[in-house]
Formats: C-alpha cells, structure tokens, sequence
C-alpha cells in the first residue's frame, strides 16, 4: 500500500490541475478562491489519509465539492447541476459514475469516497467541508436511494 | 498543464501556514554563508536544520517524525530567517527560537540540552559534555549525538571538539565548522 507523501509533494503533483479543473467550472476570480480552498480542506484532511492511493482522485473529488458549496452559497435556493466532466478531465467519480451518476452531489461524493476509496468517515467529513456524522448520513442517504433505484429499474 | 500562477501559490502556502494546520513548515535558505539551509518549524519551534539538504529525501525524514503535513511556507520561518541571518553577520550571539526536540530520543536530547548551554565562542570537548549528563564513559555516543543533531547551529555542535583542540568531525563537513569557530572567533 502506498504510503502518505509529504503534503509538499502532493501539492506539487497536483495543484496545476486542480488549478485547470476548477477554472473549466467557475470564472477565474472563483477559481482562484476556490484553488486555496480546496488546498486547505486537502490539509485539514490529510493527516486522518490511511494511504496514498488515488489522491489525484481524492483532491479533483474535494475540488468538485468545493465547486458546488460555492454555488449554493451564491443561490441557496437553486438547482444544482454538476457538470459532469469530459474525457480527459475525469474528477474522481469515473469508476463508480455510472451507478451514483444520479446522486445528489454530496451523496455522490459521500458514496465514492467511501466505497470507491475506501476512506473513513472521518476524512471524508473533512474534505468534503463539513464532518463526520454529515459524511455518514450523505453515505447511507447515497446507498438508500441507489438500493430504491435498483428496486424501481 | 496549467501553470499556478506564483501569487495564488504564495497565498495558498501563507494561507496554509496561517492556518496551524502544518505539522511542518520549511523553507530552504539558498545563500548563506554556509551554503543551501534547509530550516523547518512546527507548532513547537524550530525543529529542523539541514545542511546540502536534498529535499525528496529530508521531507519524507520530516513527514516520518513529525506527520505527513509537511510543506514550503516562507513566510512561517521569517523569524528563524532573521536571526540566523543577524548571526551570520556576527550581530546576534544568541538564539532566542523555541525548539522543538520531540522527535529526538531521550538521551541525545539530555545531550543536545547540555550544549545548549555553551557559549558563544568557547569550546568543549565530546568528554566534557558526557560527563556533564552523568556518563562519563560515553564520549563516543556524544559523538553520535553531535553527528545527529536536528538543529546544527542553533544548537552549537559546531563548539565541541576532541580532547587535544582538534576539530575531530562535523555533520555539515569541517570546512563548515572551522567557518562557524572563525565567526565567534574561537579560532584564530
């Protein structure tokens, strides 16, 4: 398994393309706010990591969310619509997008980090800006709807 | 690859720092009179002097001792930066950072402690210092103390030589020591 790098490498090995994904999503100015933003949930989770697998797809995932908080905050009442990204930028979703591609945002991301990652709630809550039980819940509420999804197929 | 532009890598790192959130902060010091300075903090103080540092190698050391939230933020060291500059310009004899010592074991730290206390300028001997912590036989592991020593400079194991005024060894090479003897001017 592989072990955690230092956070500087991980920084390193991925801020050019956070940077690129986020500014594919909102303007610059937001990018920008949202690029630190994303950086500092990655720090406030990086010490519960339990590996070094799939950060890239941990830190796009943290991205995304960070994406959609934004745009609730600018108009709370609004649908919210993830663009689903194309080929060559796969987020972090991709290898369980076809099942939770129906998800809310934060069930999605709840149900990927968990399954798809295997990361405990606990970090989970963290990167994805809120906390443990919140982590919990969106998981459970993800695979309930999946599960009556399936049933309804 | 997008490039990130030097201003929002900058804010992120000060951010960063800002935020307590970093087991470590380092920065490398590229010119000093000494050559490259790698100098990292914690929450603690200063917990990490490296001379030559090669940085893949001293971050995992760093990240293994101290927690994998290890990252370059300049602005976290100014204060290390300033005093060690204020010494290599001979205006400053003393230190007054906090260190931070945890990640040493217990007898090299009683060792390091021991140093700590010899002034600027005078010199001891690997003898003296192990009959100062009680273990009068140990010259030898004094010596590996010395090689070993987190904080080079700061903690002074520049100022300790052999029984017979030889310079014996230095961890950063003994071109350094004698640099650092000659500053204080306990060499002539």
């Amino acid at each position: 398994m592989n072990r955690i790098p230092p956070f500087e490498r991980f920084y390193e090995s991925h801020k050019g393309e956070v940077l690129a994904f986020l500014r594919r999503r909102v303007d610059r100015d937001r990018a920008d706010d949202l690029f630190q933003e994303t950086f500092l949930r990655a720090l406030h989770a990086y010490n519960r990591l339990e590996h070094g697998e799939h950060l890239r797809a941990w830190v796009l995932t943290i991205a995304a969310n960070a994406v959609v908080d934004a745009a609730r905050r600018e108009r709370p009442t609004a649908e919210l619509a993830v663009e689903p990204a194309s080929e060559d930028e796969r987020p972090a979703l991709e290898e369980l997008a076809p099942l939770t591609d129906g998800l809310p945002p934060k069930e999605r991301a709840a149900v990927v980090l968990r399954y798809g990652y295997d990361l405990d709630y606990d970090t989970i809550g963290a990167a994805l800006g809120s906390n443990e039980q919140a982590a919990r819940q969106a998981a459970s509420a993800g695979v309930r709807r999946l599960r009556k999804e399936k049933e309804q197929r | 690859m997008t490039g990130v532009p030097t201003v929002l890598d900058e804010r992120f790192r000060a951010a960063a720092a800002a935020s307590g959130e970093l087991d470590v902060a380092y920065d490398v010091l590229d010119d000093t009179p000494v050559g490259r300075l790698l100098v990292g903090v914690s929450d603690r103080g200063l917990c990490r002097v490296s001379f030559d540092p090669s940085p893949d190698a001293e971050l995992e050391r760093l990240a293994r001792s101290f927690g994998p939230r290890v990252l370059r933020a300049p602005k976290a060291i100014d204060r290390v930066r300033r005093e060690l500059d204020e010494y290599f310009t001979g205006s400053r004899q003393a230190f007054e950072l906090e260190l931070d010592l945890r990640a040493t074991p217990e007898f090299h730290r009683r060792v390091l402690e021991e140093l700590n206390r010899v002034e600027y300028g005078h010199t001891t001997t690997y003898g003296t210092l192990a009959a100062q912590v009680g273990a009068p036989r140990a010259a030898r592991a004094v010596g590996t103390v010395m090689n070993r020593n987190p904080i080079p400079i700061v903690l002074p194991c520049h100022r300790v030589v052999g029984a017979s005024g030889s310079l014996t060894g230095y961890g950063g090479g003994l071109d350094r020591k004698e640099w650092l003897l000659r500053l204080e001017g306990a060499l002539l």
